[in-house]
């Protein structure tokens, strides 16, 4: 099962970048060809949603002092940067969760995916014109990724 | 590095700066004060809210947090339903009970292993603490993942449940489909009962503090979803009283409110409701926290952990009796009509106390909103168990300190998507002004 995921909080500006790329993704394949799911809130549920997945494409948004709608590649076989790296008292980061994974020996086969820069995380905005650009650019190379894989 | 001149950091912390933090002012080699800062969601909820249908609420505040959604589900319907004269009783009330142990289970399961535990065992976090020790981190997620199940049968799905309305639900599962969760429940409560006596065996640091406990309080039951607001000092009123004795106000270090209870400071979450309720719970799960060291009232903030474990059991010994005893409530849901009027509701979140009040219109329009979540209302012991803690620790080398103070704000679970979406700690000398270190 090749299964895509989109993290983030609708309700927080460009917090919402990667469940625009996952709905992106969901209308243009075709039923059946991938799986596309949308994550608010806990990031542990990842460790559930990718179980019995070979490949995996996970897209968030990030927030690490970059230029905002820059977009970063990620590949789990490696460790990723601090770029994908946050703590709060609840929330676990991406990187946080994959390491996880890697130590409960729960990771797929292959996980990839992109982060998203954004420019502002203030509740009830809306998202930026920098991370609509970047949310363009991640669903067209995916796609490209998805359609040469199906 | 002296006292004086020292800052403490935790710049991971933070994934968006300036949205919270926690700041302890050092004059003289003494604690004079500790501002806990937070940012709070709800006040943006609450004017989303204004002009909706009565309808809504249970579906929008779940997006409030993604940790607790039921408990904003919950005290919604029950302040709108409260509000239009309506009352859930029978086999829907049941299922309410039920849906609140999941989220229970979800949210200590992983605030117990991930969050806490790591602190007592000397691990940066649970992924260390997984690293080391894969088994028990798969025990606590395998908890977890039995409260997930929990409300994705009963809710829909486990991240914002999309069952839960104004009145019930959309539709009420079967019981041959809760019955399928029963061996998944009874390994978790077997798994909860080892966790109570494993975190019993930490090291404690000892620091009791003289609390006012407030928590919804039932005659017969361990309070979730229903009761009356008590405090160990005497208080005792229903959800429409609450503004009365409860007052909010903003302090100038923070975004959020500060609440008061007739003037003075009090805690809510799981000590609370033990303190207030220990003799409701079954007789097994007493007995699990007697052995644990647990007497009838806990007083050491660091031993929340133990509390929150037996709360863990409880939930999970709860989801199984209301499992054995469903009859599916037919029709799902009843019928609430809309008059003008106020409803107050009030749940046990996980973490504390949940006050919701609506007022509206004959034609179910929302003319107010007011949501006090619970690391709101403890904002203020946070910060009093922060002052004491630090002081007499102000020796400590700054690694030690800093995690130790993270320790003791950790103690109270406090949830970032309801009233702090990022946490900072600065300790910073007065001399030096405040300085925000990252």
């Amino acid at each position: 099962m090749i299964l895509v995921i989109g993290i983030g909080n609708p309700d927080r500006g460009d917090d919402a970048a990667g469940l625009a790329v996952a709905r992106k993704i969901r209308d243009a394949m075709k039923p059946g060809e991938v799986t596309v799911r949308e994550l608010v809130g806990d990031q542990l549920a990842l460790l559930d949603e990718w179980t019995g997945a070979a490949e995996v494409y996970v897209v968030d948004a990030v927030c690490s002092g970059g230029k905002p709608g820059t977009v970063y590649k990620f590949d789990a076989a490696d460790q990723l940067t601090e770029r994908f790296r946050h703590r709060g008292t609840h929330t676990f980061s991406l990187a946080d969760v994959i390491e996880l994974a890697r130590a409960l020996g729960r990771l797929p086969r292959h996980l990839a995916g992109f982060g998203i820069e954004g420019a502002s995380f203030k509740i009830g905005d809306g998202m930026s014109p920098q991370a609509q650009a970047a949310v363009d650019e991640v669903t067209s190379v995916l796609l490209a990724d998805l359609k040469a894989g199906v | 590095m002296t006292h004086g001149s020292r800052h403490i950091s935790v710049p991971a912390l933070a994934r968006v700066e300036g949205e919270g933090g926690l700041e302890i002012i050092v004059s003289d080699g003494q604690v004079t004060e500790t501002r806990l800062d937070i940012y709070e969601p709800p006040r943006f909820f609450e004017a989303l809210l204004r002009g909706r249908q009565y309808t809504e609420p249970p579906d929008i505040t779940a997006r409030i947090c993604g940790i607790c959604p039921v408990a904003y589900q919950m005290s919604a319907c029950q302040a709108i339903e409260d509000a239009c004269g309506a009352q859930v009783t029978g086999e829907i009330r049941a299922l309410r009970r039920l849906i609140y142990c999941g989220e229970w289970i979800e949210s200590h399961a992983l605030h117990v292993y991930l969050l806490h535990a790591p602190d007592f065992l000397g691990y940066d976090s649970g992924i260390h603490l997984a690293r080391d020790h894969p088994a028990i981190v798969a025990r606590g997620l395998s908890i977890k993942k039995a409260g997930n199940r929990l409300m994705e049968v009963v809710g829909g799905r486990s991240v914002h449940p999309v069952n839960v309305k104004v009145g019930g639900f959309y539709r009420a599962p079967t019981a041959n489909e809760l019955k399928q969760l029963v061996p998944q429940l009874e390994q978790a409560r077997q798994d909860a009962e080892d966790t109570v006596t494993w975190v019993a065996g930490f090291d404690f640091p000892a620091f009791d503090r003289d609390y006012e406990f407030v928590s919804l309080r039932h005659p017969d039951q361990y309070p979730i979803t229903e009761g009356s607001i008590a405090s160990t000092s005497g208080l005792d009123i229903t959800p429409a009283e609450y503004d009365k004795h409860f007052e909010e106000f903003q302090v100038p270090h923070s975004t959020a409110l500060h609440s008061v209870l007739d003037g003075r400071t009090y805690l809510t979450g799981p000590m609370a409701r033990y303190a207030l309720n220990s003799r409701r719970l079954p007789a097994s799960v007493r007995s699990v926290a007697h052995q644990a060291g647990l007497t009838a009232t806990c007083t050491n903030p660091f031993k929340s952990i133990v509390v929150r474990a037996v709360e863990l059991l409880f939930a999970c010994d709860e989801a199984l009796r209301l499992i054995g005893q469903y009859r599916p409530p037919d029709p799902p849901a009843i019928d609430v009509r809309p008059i003008t009027a106020t409803g107050y509701g009030c749940t046990e979140a996980p973490r504390g106390m949940l006050y919701h009040r609506y007022a509206i219109t004959d034609d179910g329009t929302i003319t107010d909103a007011k949501i006090v979540p619970p690391t709101s209302q403890n904002q203020r012991a946070i910060e009093a168990d922060l002052r004491d803690f630090a002081a007499p620790r102000l020796a400590m080398d700054h690694e030690t300190l800093t995690r130790e103070c993270e320790q003791a704000v950790r103690n109270h679970d406090p949830c970032i998507s309801c009233a702090a979406h990022f946490l900072d700690l600065r300790l910073a000398d007065k001399t030096d002004k405040a300085v925000r270190l990252t």
